[in-house]
C-alpha cells in the first residue's frame, strides 16, 4: 500500500511540476487533471483521516440523529453513497463554474494552486467540520449553532450577514444570466421554453404520475433538447429572432418579475420541476465535461501566469492578493456550504464516520468541477478569452477595435477569428460577455464538439451549456428568493411579530417584494454599468462568501476549544485567519483604494468632481444618472463595510468564546447525548 | 437479476433501486419504502401517508421555511 501512495505522490509532484514550470508552450490539460486527482487522493487519504481520528475523534459507536430522531421524513438513516449524491448535488452550483473562469485572466496557475490548496486546507475542512458539529447537535443549522455556542448577539449578526450574502448572490447570479442572454435570440428562446416544459412536468408529477421524479425529468430533458434545436431555427429567422432579442435591461426586469412570481406560486407548478431538471442536467453535464476532457485532451492556451497579476486586469480589478482568493470561492472554499452541511445532510448520516467521505469527499469533487471550469476557460485562445470577458468600455464594441486592443496586450487575435467564433456558436457577437457563463460555454462547446459532432454541432453545444447554466441559476434565484423571504420574515419578525406568520398572504408578499427589490437593485446597477457589473458585484459576492466561511470555521474552532481539543485547533484557525485577512484586505481596498476601478470612494470622488465641473461621465447620460452612480457607489461601500463589520464582530465573539472555554477546566461543548442505547437499523 | 463479472456478483435490481433512491434524494425526496417501514415499526397506530401525499409533503418541505438551501 505504501508503494501505491508513494507512486501517487510522485505522479502528483511531476504533474504539478509540469503545470507550474511550463513556459512559452501550451501544456496538455491532462497534466492538470492528474495533478488535481493526486492532490485530492493524498489529501483525502491522509489529512481527512487525521482530522477524523485525531482532531474530531469520530466515534462509529455513537448514535446519529438519523437513528435517534428517525421520523422517516427529515431524519432518515441513508446509505452513504446515496447521501453523497444528495450532498454533492446540494453544494455544486454555478459558483465553481464562474469564479475560475474570471480568475483565468491571471493565467491558469494562480487559480489552480488556490483551488487545490484552498480546498484541501480550508474548503473541505469547513464542510467536514460543520457537518460533524451539526451531527453532534441534532442536525441543527449554522445560525442555531452560532447562537448556542457563541451567544445570541453573534447569532443575530450572523443572520444579518447571511441575508446580505443571499441578496448579493442572487444579484450576481441573475447578472450572469443577463450577460449570457442579452441580444441572444437563441438563448432567450430556449430559456423561455423551460417555462412551459416545467409546467408540463409539474402537472405530470402532480396529477398523472406522482413521485416519478426520474420519469418526468426524462420527459423534460427530451423536450429541452428539442427546444435547443428549435432555438437555432428561431435565431436563423430574422422575424422570429427579433421577437426573442432582448436588451440587458429588459432581461433584468423580466428576471425580477419572474423571481417574484416564481417564489409566490405553488412550488410544485414550476419551481420543483425545474429544480429536478436542473439538478440532473447539472450532474450529467459535469460528467460529460469530465469525459470530454479525458477524451479530447485539450491544450491550455492561456499562459501559466499572465501580466494581469499586477491588478490591471480587464475582467476584475485588483492584484493577485487578495483578489484571486475572493474571486475563486466555490471550488476552493465557500461559506455557503456551511449552510448546506448544517441543513439536511446531518439529519441523514447513518454513522458519524461517514462525515469524512461526505463532508470532505464531496467538497473535493466540487473542487474538481472548478478545475474543469478552469480548463474550459483556458483552452480558449487568450485573445478570444479577453475579447469575451473585458468590458466594452475598455476594449470597444466592434471586432476590429477589440482585436486591436486585445492584441496590444500581447494576446494576438484577428477580427476575423472573433467573427468566426461568434458564427461557430450561433451568436451575432461574443464580445464583452463577462460573467463566466458564455466563456465556459464556448470552452465546453470546443471540448464537447471534439467528442461529438465537430464544428457543425458547436452552436448546439454552446447553447446547451448556456441553457444548463441559466437553468440552474434560475432555480437558485427562485429558491433563493424564497429562502431570503423566510430570513426576512424571521429577522423582521423579531421587531414586528405579525411578519413572522408565513401563512399570512400579506406578510409573505411584503417579504418577497423586499427580497426581490434587494437583489433587483444590485442586478439593475450591474446591468447598466459600462464596466460590465461583474467587475463590482463578483468581488462583493466573493468577499461575502469567504466572510461566511471565516465565520463557519471560527465556530468550528470554538467548538474544538470547548471540546478541549485545542491542540488541533490550528486545523480550523489557520484557514479562518487566512480568510479573515483576505476578506478584510479586499474589503478595505474596495472601499479605500485610490484607484477608481477598485475603490468605491475613489470612484465616487471622480464622479463628484466631474459633477462639480458640470461634466457627465459615462455610463451616466445625464446629471440625474450621475447622482445615481454616486448613490450606487455609496451603497456598495456601505455593504462592504457591513460585511467587514460582521467579520470583525464574529471574530471577536469567537475569540471571546475561546477565552471562556480556556478558562473553564470542564468540557463546555453542548453536544446532544442520546441516552437511548444504540439502535441498529430498525425497519 | 444477478450479473456476474470480475468474479463478483451484482444484484442489478438493487443497484437500480439505489440509483433511483439517489436521484430522488438529490431533489429532496427521501425513500418512501423506508418511511413506510419506519411508521409500521415505530408508530403502528399512526396513519401512513400514501405515496402521493408523501411526495407532496416532501416537496413542500424542501421549499418551505428552512429548506431548499443550495449552494451558488
Amino acid at each position: 500500500m505504501k508503494f501505491v501512495w508513494s507512486a501517487i505522490a510522485v505522479a502528483g509532484a511531476v504533474s504539478l511540476g509540469v503545470v507550474a514550470l511550463s513556459r512559452g508552450e501550451s501544456v496538455n490539460a491532462l497534466w492538470l487533471v492528474v495533478a488535481a486527482i493526486c492532490v485530492y487522493a493524498i489529501a483525502y487519504r491522509f489529512y481527512s483521516l487525521f482530522i477524523a481520528e485525531r482532531v474530531l475523534g469520530l466515534d462509529a459507536a455513537r448514535q446519529t440523529p438519523a437513528y435517534a430522531r428517525n421520523d422517516g421524513l427529515d431524519y432518515v438513516p441513508t446509505n452513504k453513497y446515496v447521501l453523497f449524491g444528495h450532498h454533492f448535488a446540494a453544494i455544486a452550483g454555478a459558483g465553481p463554474l464562474v469564479g475560475p473562469v474570471l480568475a483565468a485572466q491571471m493565467g491558469y496557475l494562480p487559480g489552480t494552486l488556490w483551488i487545490l490548496v484552498g480546498v484541501v486546507f480550508a474548503g473541505a475542512v469547513q464542510d467536514f467540520l460543520t457537518l460533524f458539529i451539526s451531527v453532534r447537535r441534532d442536525g441543527r443549522s449554522l445560525g442555531d449553532m452560532i447562537r448556542t455556542e457563541m451567544g445570541p448577539f453573534a447569532g443575530i449578526v450572523a443572520s444579518v450577514g447571511v441575508l446580505a450574502i443571499m441578496v448579493i448572490l442572487l444579484a450576481v447570479l441573475a447578472l450572469i444570466v443577463v450577460k449570457a442572454l442579452a441580444n441572444s435570440p437563441w438563448g432567450s428562446f430556449t430559456v423561455f421554453a423551460t417555462i412551459p416544459i416545467a409546467l408540463l412536468m409539474g402537472l405530470y408529477g402532480r396529477f398523472l404520475r406522482p413521485h416519478r421524479v426520474l420519469e418526468m425529468s426524462l420527459i423534460g430533458f427530451v423536450l429541452l433538447m428539442a427546444a435547443i434545436w428549435f432555438g437555432g431555427v428561431i435565431a436563423a429567422d430574422p422575424v422570429w429572432a427579433a421577437w426573442f432579442t432582448f436588451s440587458g435591461v429588459t432581461w433584468a426586469f423580466m428576471l425580477i418579475g419572474y423571481g417574484f412570481l416564481a417564489s409566490v406560486l405553488p412550488v410544485w407548478l414550476i419551481l420543483a420541476p425545474r429544480d429536478y431538471l436542473s439538478t440532473f442536467l447539472k450532474i450529467g453535464t459535469i460528467c460529460a465535461l469530465a469525459l470530454g476532457i479525458l477524451i479530447v485532451m485539450p491544450h491550455l492556451h492561456m499562459p501559466a501566469i499572465s501580466r494581469f497579476i499586477d491588478g490591471t486586469g480587464p475582467v476584475f480589478a485588483g492584484s493577485l492578493f487578495p483578489f484571486l482568493f475572493i474571486t475563486i470561492a466555490c471550488g476552493s472554499v465557500s461559506g455557503f456550504h456551511a449552510l448546506v452541511s448544517s441543513g439536511t445532510t446531518p439529519k441523514m448520516l447513518e454513522n458519524e464516520k461517514q462525515a469524512r467521505m461526505i463532508g470532505y469527499g464531496a467538497m473535493l469533487a466540487e473542487s474538481g468541477v472548478a478545475i474543469m471550469a478552469l480548463i474550459a476557460a483556458t483552452v480558449l485562445q487568450p485573445g478570444a478569452y479577453f475579447a469575451m470577458n473585458a468590458p466594452a468600455a475598455v476594449i470597444g464594441t466592434n471586432v476590429t477595435d477589440v482585436a486591436a486592443k486585445v492584441s496590444s496586450w500581447g494576446f494576438a487575435i484577428t477580427p476575423e477569428a472573433l467573427t468566426q467564433l461568434a458564427q461557430d456558436v450561433g451568436e451575432k457577437t461574443i464580445l464583452s460577455r463577462a460573467g463566466g457563463a458564455p466563456t465556459l460555454a464556448v470552452g465546453m462547446s470546443q471540448i464537447l464538439s471534439g467528442v461529438l459532432g465537430g464544428r457543425a454541432l458547436m452552436a448546439f453545444w454552446y447553447h446547451f451549456a448556456i441553457l444548463f447554466e441559466a437553468l440552474f441559476i434560475l432555480t437558485t434565484i427562485d429558491a433563493g428568493t424564497r429562502v431570503a423571504r423566510f430570513m426576512i420574515q424571521d429577522l423582521a419578525g423579531a421587531l414586528i411579530p405579525s411578519l413572522r406568520r408565513t401563512e399570512s398572504w400579506g406578510a409573505n408578499m411584503a417579504a418577497t417584494a423586499l427580497a426581490v427589490t434587494g437583489w433587483g437593485y444590485f442586478l439593475y446597477q450591474g446591468v447598466v454599468d459600462p464596466l460590465g457589473g461583474i467587475n463590482t458585484l463578483w468581488p462583493l459576492f466573493g468577499i461575502s462568501n469567504q466572510m461566511l466561511a471565516a465565520i463557519a470555521l471560527m465556530l468550528c474552532a470554538v467548538v474544538l476549544f470547548k471540546m478541549k481539543r485545542q491542540r488541533y485547533a490550528a486545523v480550523a484557525l489557520v484557514p479562518t485567519a487566512w480568510l479573515a485577512v483576505c476578506t478584510l484586505t479586499a474589503g478595505w481596498e474596495k472601499i479605500f483604494s485610490p484607484v477608481p476601478a477598485i475603490g468605491f470612494l475613489a470612484h465616487a470622488a471622480k464622479f463628484s468632481a466631474a459633477l462639480a465641473g458640470g461634466k457627465v461621465l459615462a455610463p451616466a447620460k445625464s446629471v440625474s444618472d450621475m447622482h445615481q452612480v454616486l448613490t450606487n457607489d455609496y451603497v456598495d461601500c456601505g455593504l462592504t463595510a457591513l460585511f467587514m463589520t460582521v467579520v470583525v464582530v464574529m471574530l471577536g465573539a469567537g475569540l471571546a468564546s475561546i477565552y471562556r472555554a480556556l478558562s473553564d477546566a470542564r468540557i463546555t461543548t453542548r453536544e446532544q447525548n442520546y441516552d437511548l442505547p444504540l439502535l441498529r437499523p430498525q425497519l | 437479476m444477478i450479473c456476474r463479472c470480475f468474479g463478483r456478483s451484482f444484484d442489478l435490481a438493487a443497484i437500480g433501486r439505489r440509483f433511483t433512491e439517489t436521484a430522488d434524494l438529490m431533489v429532496g425526496v427521501p425513500d418512501y419504502e423506508a418511511y413506510v417501514m419506519h411508521v409500521a415499526a415505530r408508530h403502528p397506530e399512526a396513519e401512513v401517508m400514501t405515496r402521493e401525499v408523501f411526495f407532496r409533503e416532501r416537496q413542500a418541505a424542501r421549499y418551505g421555511a428552512g429548506g431548499g438551501l443550495r449552494c451558488c
